[in-house]
């Protein structure tokens, strides 16, 4: 009835690496990187949110139906987002005021 | 599929409730844990979706005004929200092993584990509240005491700047921060809750199924923060 | 209770304490409560749109004191309508009833969260109606800012309270349904021999669970900027109020089709029944309704396009409108196909289901026609817009309702409804319907705005038809109240399936017993077993003999 039993050593592996990437974050918050700065963040908390999710969430061990629940809500946050900014982007294309 | 395995420590069991109870409307216990754990991923999803409108709201406008969201984020403590980032993440390696231990049976650990993350989470809580509180005393509370900062009004003589872009931003932060602290109380309560379950032999089975769902909220949790500190507080750390 | 060992034939309806109902876990209870509460709701907003088409029987405001009392009359008609009866209405009464009888279950997944569903909708339907009682709310049912953040001197953040709450009940229902279907099918119910009424509720399902909680957060944003006054949305203050919009339709537009798809699945239930033949394209409905539901999440900009939204965004969304009109229009196409070469009875569910496709259709197609940047352009605001909506939540929800409830109200109370009133109902419906909304596209077209409660002389003719529709009507939805309560007058005799149906739901007694059944059968074959050669000759089961 119960699912893998995750180990000790795994699970503070994870950890640590989280506490890796946290650290990698805020270091890179610290570099001129300019326009990069957005992208490398985002990139680092989704690598923190799957580690997250895969091990201390079990999705790692577990079968495909809450994969689909997991990655279907993050789908479903991405059309929020990116039709919504479809409209604030794309703004002031035409030269028609307040088109 | 997922393999079936319990591990069993050695010796008589420790209570006669034993098995976990079998509700009605399910055929069997595997049923009846893969309904619990599915049904707490599909609450995830919704509340991916609740925090997800405020993030729609973040986008748009630190996309249209990113200047002031830059400028605005710089008087959040960068020190602090990165103690807090690591608290959050120590409390869901505890709430994990938590999990574990209520697979393994072992009640002691089980009740260790669910009052470490409890008590990080009230870590959690007590540094954000010398933030806010921190927020207050610099007039930085939308609708309370708002002023922008005096550094500010004078950057925004030599360069283009929407004060109320920059009092946006701590609309939201305040909006989103709070939100999420308020689903750390519930999850600070549920442990809790559980914890006193466990504690007093309540639960059914060795609570594997209650725990693990309390563990994927709490995990939940820690993983909108994980997105929350970047967002908020890392925009543009250099002045 | 007696020495003698006691046959357990006690069905659900045998309950005649309060507690048992007000406390009930049992799926089939809580959707006798659902559609109590949903009945009381509809009659509210239907109370409000009959006095706003008694004002607009005059080109003058002379029933009402002032406009702004037309305000509040549409707004609380809307947000009641849309939020207390038609989300909920087959979803919850239909779906909570049915979902595990249809699967072989012995209930949902999660029974309490059921209830507390219920309850959520009822304490949010209390706080509306105390919305209505002290003043009411003037901003639409679509809250659009910074009317209703800085300008509206209405009981907004109530109104808006109301809501938020009432999105839980959804959730709750769309997940348990969620975790039902996919966990709980009987042994041998694979996917693909799910009836379609469960294909589209699992639909529903996604989009409850998927899009109401942006509207929670759409609402919540309104009620802090109207009560700290930061600005959000509005535009002195620094905010966007094409932000709200964007948020409100993404749940808005996804919305009506939780209110639409159920009834697809009412009707994809009683076609095949009264025509005595399989459904055509079962995978084709199937995917038909996941499909709606994705695609229902990409359109919501169509709703902005004068909003001043950027033309290239309105662009995106008027092609993906378009899209999402390719699902719906082959479900229609198979249900028409369905029919072909069939054994047609036209007893009362049919005769809604009939009345579905036909009116669900025109509403549809008028959809495309708005979604056409141009179109919409001329008619936005208007009551073409007006018209569209109501031939699909009215014409076609509501009527798909009316069927299913005609169709399993043997299976739910054990008796027959008296066919020929059934009949007669519909008719009337139907006509008043038409009645009613048809002279609004040309209303619009003609160019009468939408909200306004005088008009211009000269449209006064349409509207007089519109009205005296409405009452029509209003009888058509009247005399089902009367005689489906007068039938529980009779006895429960109606039997196990008196229309010879084709699934699980119908291998158990009317009314069913507490559990559902008495073993949980096992699943051998696909839905539709119906044959039209068959018609005349049954077999014990049911079933068409020929099979």
């Amino acid at each position: 009835m119960s699912g893998h039993v995750v180990s000790v050593r795994t699970n503070i592996t994870i950890f640590v690496a989280l506490l890796i990437l946290l650290f990698a974050t805020v270091g890179a918050a610290y570099l001129p990187l300019e326009s990069l700065h957005l992208p490398l963040a985002l990139t680092i908390a989704a690598a923190k949110a799957v580690l997250i999710g895969l091990f201390f969430m079990h999705l790692y061990y577990r079968h495909h139906l809450t994969w689909i629940v997991s990655v279907a809500s993050l789908l479903w946050l991405g059309i929020l987002l990116a039709l919504t900014l479809s409209d604030y982007l794309s703004r002031g294309w035409l030269d028609i005021p307040g088109k | 599929m997922e393999t079936v395995t319990t591990h069993r420590a050695s010796g008589p069991p420790a209570s006669p409730n034993d098995e976990p109870i079998l509700e009605e409307q399910f055929d069997d216990l595997e049923q009846q844990h893969e309904a619990s754990s599915v049904g707490m991923w599909v609450f995830l999803a919704t509340e991916v979706m609740f925090f997800g409108g405020l993030i729609a709201a973040y986008t748009v406008y630190r996309a249209t005004s990113p200047r002031e969201f830059a400028l605005a984020s710089q008087h959040l403590n960068v020190g602090l929200g990165c103690l807090n980032t690591v608290i959050l993440l120590g409390s869901s390696l505890s709430m994990a092993l938590a999990v574990r231990a209520a697979q393994l049976q072992s009640r002691r650990n089980l009740l260790w584990f669910l009052a470490i993350t409890a008590a990080l989470g009230v870590c959690f809580l007590g540094v954000k509240a010398v933030e806010y509180y921190q927020e207050y005393r610099e007039h930085l509370i939308p609708g309370l005491n708002f002023q922008i900062p005096a550094q500010v009004v004078a950057k925004s003589t030599r360069l283009p700047l929407d004060p109320r872009r920059f009092e946006m931003f701590f609309v939201l932060y305040f909006f989103m921060t709070g939100l999420h602290a308020f689903h750390l109380i519930v999850g600070i309560a549920l442990v809790s809750v559980m914890a006193l379950l466990t504690w007093r032999r309540w639960l059914s089975g060795s609570g594997e199924t209650q725990i693990e769902v309390t563990g994927l909220y709490w995990h939940f949790v820690d993983v909108v923060w994980v997105f929350l500190y970047p967002l908020l507080y890392l925009i543009d750390v250099q002045s | 209770m007696s020495a003698v060992a006691v046959e357990f034939k006690e069905d659900y309806l045998q309950a005649y304490r309060l507690k048992s109902w007000l406390l009930t876990t049992d799926h089939k209870r809580i959707g006798l409560l659902y559609m109590a509460s949903i009945t009381f709701f509809f009659f509210v907003g239907g109370a409000a749109a009959t006095i706003m088409r008694l004002e607009l029987m005059t080109p003058k405001g002379d029933v009402l004191s002032s406009p702004d009392a037309y305000n509040r009359l549409f707004t609380i008609h809307g947000v009641v309508m849309i939020f207390f009866f038609l989300i909920p209405s087959i979803p919850a009464v239909l779906g909570n009833f049915l979902i595990p009888l249809m699967i072989g279950a012995r209930d949902l997944a999660f029974p309490i969260l059921n209830l507390l569903s219920w309850y959520i909708l009822m304490i949010g339907g209390s706080i509306a109606i105390g919305v209505l009682i002290f003043g009411g709310v003037d901003t639409g049912w679509t809250f659009y800012t910074p009317f209703s953040t800085m300008f509206s001197n209405t009981m907004v953040v109530p109104a808006a309270t109301a809501v938020f709450i009432t999105g839980f009940s959804s959730i709750l229902t769309g997940l348990n349904f969620i975790v039902t279907v996919h966990t709980m099918r009987a042994p041998g119910m694979t996917w693909f021999r799910l009836p379609l009424f469960v294909w589209a509720l699992y639909a529903t399902s996604l989009i409850m669970v998927l899009g109401t909680p942006v509207l929670a957060i759409s609402v919540a944003l309104v009620a802090v900027e109207r009560l700290l006054h930061v600005g959000i949305f509005d535009p002195a203050l620094g905010g966007d109020p094409i932000l709200f919009q964007h948020l409100f339709w993404f749940y808005s537009h996804p919305a009506v089709y939780i209110m639409v798809l159920p009834g697809m699945g009412v009707v994809a239930e009683i076609v095949p029944c009264f025509s005595r033949r399989p459904i055509f394209g079962y995978k084709l409905i199937a995917f038909s309704s996941v499909a709606i539901a994705v695609l229902g999440f990409l359109v919501w900009g169509h709703h902005m396009f004068v909003s001043g939204q950027s033309m290239y965004a309105g662009m995106i969304f008027s092609f993906l409108s378009f899209m999402v009109a390719v699902p719906s229009a082959i479900k229609v196409f198979n249900w028409t196909a369905t029919m072909y070469k069939g054994s047609i009875r036209l007893d009362t569910p049919m005769l809604y289901a009939l009345g579905f496709i036909g009116l669900f259709t025109m509403g549809g197609l008028t959809g495309l026609m708005l979604a056409s940047v141009g179109i919409d352009v001329h008619v936005h605001d208007t009551y073409f817009v007006v018209a569209h909506f109501h031939y699909i939540m009215v014409g076609g929800a509501v009527m798909a309702y009316l069927g299913g409830i005609h169709f399993w109200w043997p299976k739910l109370s054990g008796r027959m409804y008296p066919e020929l009133l059934g009949k007669l109902s519909a008719l009337t419906v139907f006509i008043g319907f038409n009645l009613t909304f048809f002279p609004q596209f040309v209303l619009g077209y003609l160019g009468m705005p939408r909200r306004y409660y005088e008009y211009p002389a000269e449209f006064q003719v349409l509207n007089v038809l519109s009205t005296a529709g409405a009452s029509i009507l209003a009888v058509g939805y009247v005399l089902p109240l009367a005689y489906l309560l007068f039938s529980l007058r009779w006895p429960p005799d109606a039997g196990p399936n008196p229309w010879r149906a084709s699934g699980l739901e119908w291998q158990t007694d009317s009314p069913p017993p507490v559990h559902n059944f008495e073993e949980i059968p096992i699943v051998t074959r696909g839905p539709y077993q119906y044959s039209p050669e068959g018609a005349e000759a049954i077999d014990g089961n049911g079933d068409d003999a020929s099979r």
